[in-house]
């Protein structure tokens, strides 16, 4: 295994297990996925909207509050006690470190995306059946994108006044093309329609995750050295 | 004080020519209202609405061009690390969103008279929309970042991945449109514009130039003085 991964994986590991032995982030903002769509039940009129006809938006608005909530975290712990000058000093490329940073704020979004999936399914009444997989892949291709993205603008927010309304601010816009084109395929997949008017999209997603993820490995250490 | 007068010099003149050319740009934009008004022809269709159209698009060319040199300065900075560089994107950031803030509203100001409705989402207006905010936001990240140099790569990165948004949102928001046809949208697809509304145009997009080139001077100007007067406090 190249080195590069093995500490990527490392720094990964890292942050998962400090997030496990507190859970405080975790839990936190699985409640707040889940207030948000208490909230979205609320806000519209069940005699004029169909759950269903809102469902996807939902989902995906309810995601990408989520993912900024977590991603605010990311590097407030790396900021705590200065642990950022010592993950600089120790001998990992700048890449591996993003990469590392990356992959723990996946599992991050993903878990509290996959604990918001159910609870999706229960409170809007979406029979999701054989459209799971499907919803599973343009998730999984959506949150790629927007949390490495998110990623580096954390570790620059923390860094400026005002970080929890930095992030948003900065990550909002970047945030609407994963998000259209999830809120798309998945409005399809629900629908059961056929893969050729999804592709599109998909492609769309996967152009954006590499351009991206590419772009923010790259540009990782202007933000981190000095 | 004499000292840092005479240090603050080219701050100055930077600044004084910078208001030179705005005030210039002000007065032919008073000329190009003349112009536009008074010996252009009224467009048949649109009647007097179409005026706009000499305030809009010029508008909408200098913020384009302001943003997209944020982006090439941006570029530049991470790879030759020249504060000029930084000042001069934070400097045309600002005009940018000067220009895209008279885009966004003579834009709906002509819209509700001709499409009947003030905003609809349309690939071209969501994307200048989501510039004018992307940029927004890159000049509240500037105002929050005290160092320097932390500062200019931080938005230097910011610059550089916008630059590359914008085709996805441009992208994104076409399909949306392709594949969700709307009720048709009258569009002022003008190949060939008449000679004296084109004369009219050319002159505003000359004038609107100008004004970018002072505002961006100016501003540079005054960002330049305030590094000067910083660097002497701490000298002295």
């Amino acid at each position: 295994m190249p080195e590069a991964i093995r500490f990527a994986l490392a720094i990964a590991a890292k942050d998962i297990r400090a997030e496990l032995r507190s859970k405080t982030a975790l839990l936190s903002a699985l409640v707040f996925a889940a207030l948000v769509l208490v909230v979205f039940n609320f806000a519209r009129d069940p005699t004029v909207l169909a759950a269903s006809d809102l469902a996807p938006s939902v989902l995906w608005v309810t995601f990408a509050l989520a993912a900024i909530v977590a991603l605010n975290r990311a590097f407030n712990i790396e900021r705590e006690n200065a642990a950022l000058d010592g993950l600089l000093l120790a001998p990992v490329s700048r890449e591996a470190l993003f990469l590392g940073k990356l992959l723990a704020n996946l599992a991050f979004v993903g878990t509290v995306e996959l604990v918001t999936l159910p609870l999706f399914t229960l409170f809007f009444n979406v029979n999701l059946g054989r459209a799971l997989p499907g919803i599973l892949g343009v998730t999984a291709l959506a949150t790629i994108g927007f949390v490495a993205v998110g990623t580096i603008f954390s570790a620059m927010a923390v860094r400026t006044r005002f970080a929890e309304l930095m992030l948003p601010v900065l990550l909002l816009p970047f945030m609407v093309p994963p998000l259209i084109g999830a809120v798309q395929v998945t409005s399809r997949l629900l629908a059961a329609r056929p893969l050729s008017e999804m592709w599109g999209w998909v492609r769309l997603l996967a152009l954006y995750d590499i351009v991206f993820v590419t772009l923010c490995v790259l540009t990782f250490s202007a933000v981190v050295d000095e | 004080m004499n000292a840092s007068n005479a240090a603050l010099e080219p701050a100055r003149r930077l600044v004084r020519r910078g208001l030179t050319l705005s005030l210039l740009g002000l007065v032919g934009l008073a000329g190009v209202y003349v112009l536009a008004l008074g010996f252009t022809p009224i467009e048949a269709r649109q009647g007097l609405a179409q005026k706009i159209f000499y305030l809009h698009v010029p508008a909408a060319w200098s913020a384009l061009l302001a943003f997209s040199l944020v982006g090439l300065a941006s570029i530049l900075y991470l790879w030759l690390r020249d504060p000029r560089l930084d000042r001069f994107a934070a400097a045309s950031a600002n005009a940018g969103v000067a220009f895209s803030a008279v885009m966004l509203t003579t834009g709906p100001i002509w819209a509700k008279p001709i499409w009947g409705t003030w905003w609809t989402w349309d690939a071209r207006l969501t994307l200048t929309l989501f510039l004018f905010l992307l940029f927004v936001g890159y000049l509240a990240l500037r105002a929050a970042v005290h160092d320097p140099s932390e500062r200019a790569r931080f938005s230097a990165v910011v610059g550089i991945l916008g630059m590359l948004l914008v085709p996805f949102i441009h992208l994104s928001v076409y399909l949306f449109r392709t594949l969700h046809p709307q009720p048709i949208v009258l569009k002022p697809s003008a190949p060939s514009l008449p000679p004296e509304m084109l004369r009219t145009l050319l002159i505003s997009f000359t004038v609107f130039t100008v004004l970018y080139l002072g505002f961006v001077m100016t501003r540079y100007g005054l960002m330049l003085a305030e590094e000067l007067q910083e660097e002497a406090r701490d000298a002295a």
